[in-house]
């Protein structure tokens, strides 16, 4: 031992060990290994980054859908917001909101995205998707009279140059007005909304007039930046009109000494002669289903930002203003997915144990040279299609297919009373059990062939008869294996879905299928994230029980 | 041979043979008595079919001829469970998810055997072995030398009249190996157990048993006491396997009953014992234990036989010299000395003559 570093001794174990160098042991050995785990880290990155991006972060984002809900507060941001106020306790929220409901519904019919906030909350009540459709179309009718009452005033208002003069005004531009436009648009169509449009909204007008600003700045933005338009060219829609004479109800225009200040006084008065408009009334002529109670209980139960929805419906509930409850006994149908998905990956567990383990025993205990030939036949399945061998069972199950055709002619089965094999849960069993099989084969047999014969000859010498010593001794210490098989065939049949699909008919699909449904057909990406979300959910849990009861680590793959 | 044996035989092997492919014999004409309670070593080489005859004594491999009798009844047809013979296999197999205490009692539940006697008898067996306090461990938490006494302790608890064990110490280091071969043999003896061990250890097997049986090519070479072994072996095979051997290639001049003249290849002649040589002309082999040579040719008898060698080489080893020398043209002629306060030590190229008796040099078969 060295004389300056005096090893450690009983006294001193507490103070830390040295190294050589005099820095602490740890520490040493922490910076000897960083070199060594970068290495180990080089070496995984490509498949890491690789994994991240292709894989795992775009299935972060699927399951993210499962509760994002901001399509309503990006399609009908105004309505969102006045209906936050709104208890929910009278049938229809308070008369701002339709006049919210107005400048929202007309900007996304121009943006041509009120359909998909239709379509999405006709997930939730049938009717809203056309109710969206026909509004769009008739939006622009709303307020009709002061719009042409404002056009017929003076011709200077059809005149875009006109407009564009009296919004840009003179002093300071409102800057914050401009951004959150930006932001509205951007929400609404996804899409980026930066860039010179020819017009910055002044000040002075915003505050006067602070309705037809923020309307007329949305419809500059949409002009210069969707349509590619000369902002100053062009007229301005009607929704900037029906903001205008809204706001020149109450506007007091008396020190305005801006740009067209005599044509906005003018139009003041005529306004003012007018009844006001009633956007109520409006939306009601519209589709009577604007004054439907059901219809704004809806719209204000999916207007924040995230949702419970989509997982309610995918366990079978709804969402009632009472709280989330039970569908009616005829709507319910997730539930016996699920069920049924569980029972039926049960079953091709279970019969994948009692097929393999044998064949599994075999392959570790036959010579090697007959032992290959069986591993050739059991992985032979791998080198074929999956579609094919799928297809090849279709016509071995059905009624005038292979099996039946034998068992008629030897007279077992009566020809009238063919059996019914295929497209139902019998026919997704035995395919997928044969499908399968491979995977509950090799993990048991790489378990049993670490399992020396001496064992089972150890046993038998101490007295055991050959069932005893099967059981006993070497069943135990196969266990890992069938664990290990079963794990990995039951995450894979409950997630299974060409084979339900092709085999199952109607009673024999699966969960998986109804997320593909929804996923490609009827495009509600969200509740199939919700189902997909708690197909995971089950797979983790039943790997987190797993690890309780057997121990991941005793799992052994080959 | 214990043939006269055979009336208290307790283990017999009449006539057995053992072929696995159909093509070799693995084992060739096994003949083999065993009194009750004897403790008998298979010695031989790798591959001599040891393994294979504890094998079909056990009941795991079918003899493809010939007859195994234990106790005066024929076992060729009695499944291994029946067999009611105690098993100690070279790499333990205890029984790796259940623990001591539990891989003790199973050959005791198996036989119905009642709960509080059992677990008497698990006790008793653990303490045996001195392992009484690690009934509640795994056998992966235990050392070899654990493992390997209560792999022994499981072979005996059931209390078997014959136990089986196939190189049960292999896997130790030297000074467990020796201290755990002691302990086999007093527990043996002790419970006058019959014990049929495999090794290839040949030290093990001279140390531990009664009577050892050297295997060489399926069959039993020499079986005798391990004195008559090592200092009258019957073949030149048991010569060379068992401790080390001097050879000397020559051929027989003369035989007359006790003695016989050889004339070694290099044209020496020399007296030696005639042991498995008849006739006159016939090439023997001629073996001389390294330790019976005596450098010191003053020391023999009378009737000494010395011939000249050269030193080649002298290794020290401790206790005893060992010297490498030509003699009578093969250098690989090795003696032992003892180092003795007066012990001369060789130096390589020296000239020198060595001398041993006629009796110690055994004529055998080439
Ligand atoms: N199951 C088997 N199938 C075919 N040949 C075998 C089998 N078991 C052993 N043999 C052959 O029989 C011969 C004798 O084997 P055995 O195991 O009896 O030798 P051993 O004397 O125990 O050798 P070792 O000292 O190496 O254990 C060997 O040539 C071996 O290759
Ligand atoms: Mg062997």
């Amino acid at each position: 031992m060295s004389t300056a570093s005096s090893g450690p001794t009983a006294a001193d174990e507490s103070a830390p060990v040295l190294a050589a160098d005099g820095t602490p042991l740890k520490k040493s050995l922490r910076r000897a290994l960083r070199a060594q785990k970068l290495r180990a880290l080089g070496l995984i990155a490509p498949l890491l980054i690789f994994v991240l991006v292709a894989f795992i972060a775009p299935i972060g984002d699927m399951l993210f859908r499962s509760v994002e809900n901001r399509i309503v507060s990006n399609t009908i941001p105004l309505t969102a917001r006045v209906m936050d106020e709104w208890d929910g306790q009278s049938d229809e929220p308070p008369a701002p909101t339709f006049e919210a409901l107005y400048y929202d519904l007309f900007l996304s019919a121009e943006a041509r995205r009120h359909t998909r906030l239709g379509t999405r909350l006709n997930y939730e009540q049938t009717g809203l998707s056309s109710l969206f459709r026909s509004s769009g179309r008739g939006v622009d009718d709303i307020g009709e009279t002061h719009v042409e009452t404002i056009e017929d005033l003076d011709d200077r208002w059809e005149d875009g140059g006109f407009w564009h003069a009296l919004m840009t005004g003179e002093g300071p531009r409102a800057d914050d007005l401009l951004l959150d436009q930006r932001a509205r648009l951007a929400a609404l169509s996804s899409s980026s909304y930066n860039g010179d449009i020819g017009f910055e909204p002044g000040e002075q007008i915003a505050d006067l007039l602070p309705t037809t600003a923020r309307e007329y700045t949305a419809f500059a933005l949409f002009t210069a930046i969707e349509e590619g338009d000369i902002v100053v060219e062009e007229e301005p829609w009607e929704a900037v009109y029906v903001a205008l004479a809204q706001d020149l109800r109450s506007a007091d225009l008396s020190g305005y000494q801006g740009p067209q200040a005599d044509a906005l006084r003018a139009a003041q008065e005529a306004v003012t002669a007018l009844p006001p408009i009633d956007f109520r009334a409006g939306f009601a002529e519209l589709d009577e289903g604007w004054i439907s109670p059901d219809v704004w209980e809806t719209i204000n139960m999916y207007s924040p930002d995230y949702t419970t929805g989509y997982f309610l419906n995918a366990v079978d509930m709804q969402k009632t203003p009472d709280g989330a409850e039970f569908r009616p006994d005829n709507e319910r149908l997730y539930g016996i997915l699920f069920k049924r998905t569980m029972f039926m990956s049960l079953a091709i567990t279970l019969s994948c144990v009692m097929l393999g383990y044998p064949v599994a025993w075999l392959l570790a205990n036959l010579p090697m040279r007959s032992a290959n030939l069986l591993m050739i036949l059991v992985l032979l399945p791998f080198w074929t299609s999956l579609l094919v061998r799928t297809s090849a069972w279709k016509i071995m199950l059905q009624q005038q297919g292979v099996i039946n055709d034998t068992l008629v002619w030897l007279g077992i089965v009566n020809d009238a009373s063919r059996l019914v094999m295929i497209n139902n849960q019998l026919g997704t069993i035995i395919a997928m059990t044969h499908i399968l099989l491979p995977f509950m084969i090799l993990p048991m047999y790489s378990v049993m062939s670490t399992i020396p014969q001496t064992y089972v000859r150890a046993a038998k010498s101490l007295g055991a008869t050959n069932w005893t010593a099967f059981w006993r001794v070497y069943f135990p210490q196969s266990v890992p294996g069938i664990g290990a098989g079963s794990i990995l065939v039951f995450i894979l049949a409950i997630g299974y879905y060409i084979t339900p699909e092709i085999v199952g008919g109607t009673t024999g699909t699966f969960i998986s299928n109804r997320i593909a449904y929804h996923i490609s057909s009827s495009l509600n990406w969200g509740l199939a994230a919700a189902l997909g979300t708690i197909l995971f959910a089950v797979v983790l849990i039943l790997y987190w029980a797993y690890d309780r009861i057997v121990g991941i680590d005793n799992v052994k793959l080959g | 041979m214990a043939n006269d044996l055979s009336s208290d035989a307790f283990v017999e092997f009449e006539r057995v043979q053992k072929s696995y492919d159909g093509e070799n014999l693995v084992v060739k004409d096994l003949n083999l008595t065993m009194p009750k309670g004897e403790f008998l070593t298979m010695l031989g080489p790798s591959g001599s079919g040891k393994t294979t005859c504890l094998m079909m004594l056990a009941g795991f491999e079918t003899a493809t001829h010939g007859e195994i009798k234990l106790d005066g009844i024929s076992i060729n047809n009695i499944p291994p469970h029946k067999r009611g013979i105690g098993m100690v296999f070279q790499n333990y197999a205890l029984f790796p998810h259940m623990t001591i205490a539990e891989n003790l009692s199973f050959p005791l539940e198996v036989r119905k055997i009642g709960k509080s006697d059992r677990e008497a008898k698990v006790k008793r067996a653990l303490d045996m072995v001195q392992m009484g306090e690690f009934g509640g461990r795994r056998p992966a938490q235990l050392s070899g030398g654990q493992q390997q006494r209560v792999a022994l302790a499981r072979a005996l608890v059931f209390e078997p009249e014959l136990v089986l064990m196939d190189e049960p110490l292999g896997a130790l280091d030297k000074q467990l190996r020796e201290h755990m071969q002691f302990e086999i043999t007093n527990l043996a003896h002790d419970l006058g157990i019959t014990t049929v061990y495999v090794t290839h250890d040949q030290t093990e097997a001279l140390t531990m048993s009664d009577r050892v049986a050297v295997f060489n090519d399926g069959r039993i070479q020499q079986l005798a006491p391990p004195d008559a072994l090592y200092e009258e072996p019957e073949n030149s095979f048991v010569a060379q396997f068992i401790g080390e051997n001097n050879t000397l290639l020559g051929t027989i001049k003369e035989i007359s009953g006790e003695t016989c003249l050889v004339q070694l290849d290099d044209g020496e002649v020399i007296d030696a014992r005639p042991v498995n040589v008849s006739k006159v002309g016939e090439r023997t082999l001629i073996s001389i234990r390294p330790e019976r040579v005596e450098i010191d040719t003053d020391r023999l008898g009378p009737n000494a036989h010395t011939i000249p060698a050269e030193v080649l080489e002298f290794i020290y080893m401790g206790d005893i010299f060992r010297t490498r020398l030509r003699v009578a043209g093969r250098d690989d002629f090795i003696i032992k000395t003892r180092n003795s306060q007066d012990q001369r030590k060789l130096k390589p190229g020296e000239q020198i003559r060595i001398g041993w008796m006629p009796r110690d040099c055994r004529a055998l078969d080439a």
